[in-house]
């Protein structure tokens, strides 16, 4: 059995995890703490990917990410090759498509702070940049874990979006999905077997994971 | 130095407008039925909310003033707030709660010692007591060493035991400190055991007849005071601010 495409989803779940918890942290920040003129536009727009099919916005970003766009030909002189159809393609087009992910058990992890705990904070001299590392994050550890949880585990599992944007090709852009799925149309149901037994037990971990973490919630 | 309030607002069922000083060593008690905007005056002195005019001043700094445009946040007005209910950090002990703001360890563990939880230092705020994590509360808002004090019911939250005990310490710690110190209440008792002066606030003005009134009654009260065995540091501090009052 060829386990490349699962060491391949693992690393594309691990760089997208760790780059959504960065990214995503100081938007559901904005999103929460402030009142600005259009806010409920832009929470629409990041929730977008979950009611899109992933085929849909694997178009747009496929047209989004090519050489004729900006972004796409700024790559090419930068990097010196096209964007599309490399293993950066594929992490770009899982940041966007796991966003709401992320946010959403953030949201709910910061909605739930008292927000005298941050005037308190305030009060005490801190500026909103340190009561934002300093009073909220270390109170919304549980969130967090269960964002990166929830965007791993969805990140090891999708494809739509993936195969519009990088394809197929062996060792740069064909993750686990991908690989079973191919499988299966090669008739190779012994390898699609393996690959999908392997499957399950990594995303029964998280889960288990995340509904501790969420008892443990209660608990306090 | 002076903290000089002069502040109108417009609140949903009443206009605040109110109008007081505050001197160096002075403890101000404004005391009123809830709902009276006395909370809403402590917030817009800390800077967490803004009044629709006016100006507050501590010494030479202006604070607020909307007719020149100024607002100073709350972070740089230097104060302590003391909330109703805790509002320590979940996440942290006592110690670090503490000492959150405060550069100078020697002195968070003096403030901790004089109001009697160093030993509880290591503890998180939920397994202590109500009048523990208050008197963390204090401990927190004075270890920066703030140029004045404000107390928003802190004992609201406590049993009439820990009430007392706190009160005796805050009245120590009053002797103690040299800054204006502003502490609302519903409590007469605790405003008479306290303030050199007390503010009665109603409907969001000052309204020296209501504290009259209540005065006039005092003889019932006192009595009341006395069968409950409470201690009679009250009802003497009662005598001296009826004097102040009238």
């Amino acid at each position: 059995m060829d386990i490349v495409p699962l060491i391949l989803s693992f690393k594309l779940a691990l760089v997208t995890t760790v780059m959504l918890v960065i990214i995503a942290s100081p938007i559901t920040y904005l999103i929460v703490y402030f009142r600005f003129p259009g806010k409920t536009f832009l929470d629409a727009f990041i929730n977008l990917p979950i009611v899109l099919p992933p085929t849909v916005l694997g178009f747009y970003l496929l047209i989004w990410l090519g050489s004729n766009s900006s972004l796409g030909s700024l790559w090419e002189t930068v990097f010196g090759m096209p964007l599309l159809f490399t293993f950066s393609a594929i992490v770009i087009a899982s940041l966007i498509y796991n966003l709401p992910f992320a946010i959403q058990p953030m949201k709910a992890a910061f909605e739930k702070i008292d927000n005298r705990l941050l005037e308190s904070a305030y009060i005490l001299g801190l500026s909103r940049m340190k009561t934002f590392f300093r009073v909220i994050i270390p109170n919304s550890i549980p969130g967090i874990i269960a964002s990166a949880i929830l965007v791993f585990v969805h990140t090891m599992g999708e494809f739509g979006v993936i195969l519009m944007v990088g394809g197929s090709i062996p060792c740069k852009t064909r993750v686990a999905s991908i690989a079973i799925y191919e499988a299966v149309e090669a008739l190779r149901y012994q390898d699609a077997l393996f690959m999908s037994l392997a499957l399950i037990p990594i995303s029964y971990l998280f889960l288990l994971l995340i509904n501790r973490l969420n008892m443990n919630e209660v608990k306090r | 130095m002076r903290l000089s309030v002069h502040i109108r607002k417009r609140l949903s069922s009443f206009d605040l407008d109110v109008r007081f000083d505050c001197e160096d060593k002075q403890l101000l008690a404004l005391i009123g039925p809830s709902g009276a905007g006395k909370t809403t005056i402590v917030r817009i002195i800390a800077g967490l909310d803004r009044p629709d005019t006016g100006r507050i001043s501590f010494g030479d700094e202006i604070w607020v003033d909307t007719a020149r445009g100024i607002f100073v946040p709350p972070q740089k007005r230097s104060l302590g707030y003391v909330f109703q209910d805790y509002t320590l950090f979940p996440h942290l002990n006592l110690y670090r709660n503490v000492s959150f703001a405060a550069g100078d360890t020697g002195h968070v563990r003096d403030l901790m010692k004089a109001l009697d939880i160093w030993e509880l230092k290591d503890r998180k705020p939920h397994a202590v007591s109500g009048g523990e994590r208050q008197r963390c509360a204090i401990a927190q808002a004075l270890a920066r060493g703030p140029k004045t004090l404000l107390l928003d019911e802190p004992f609201s939250a406590l049993d009439i035991t820990n009430r007392r005990k706190l009160r005796e310490r805050l009245k120590f710690l009053k002797g103690e400190l040299s800054i204006p110190i502003i502490h609302v209440t519903h409590d007469i008792d605790e405003a008479l055991y306290l303030a050199d002066e007390i503010l009665p606030v109603v409907k969001g003005s000052i309204a020296r007849k209501w504290i009259m009134q209540f005065l006039m009654k005092e003889p019932v009260r006192k009595a009341k005071i006395h069968s409950a065995g409470m201690n009679t540091g009250a009802a003497a501090g009662m005598k001296n601010t009826e004097r102040k009052v009238s």
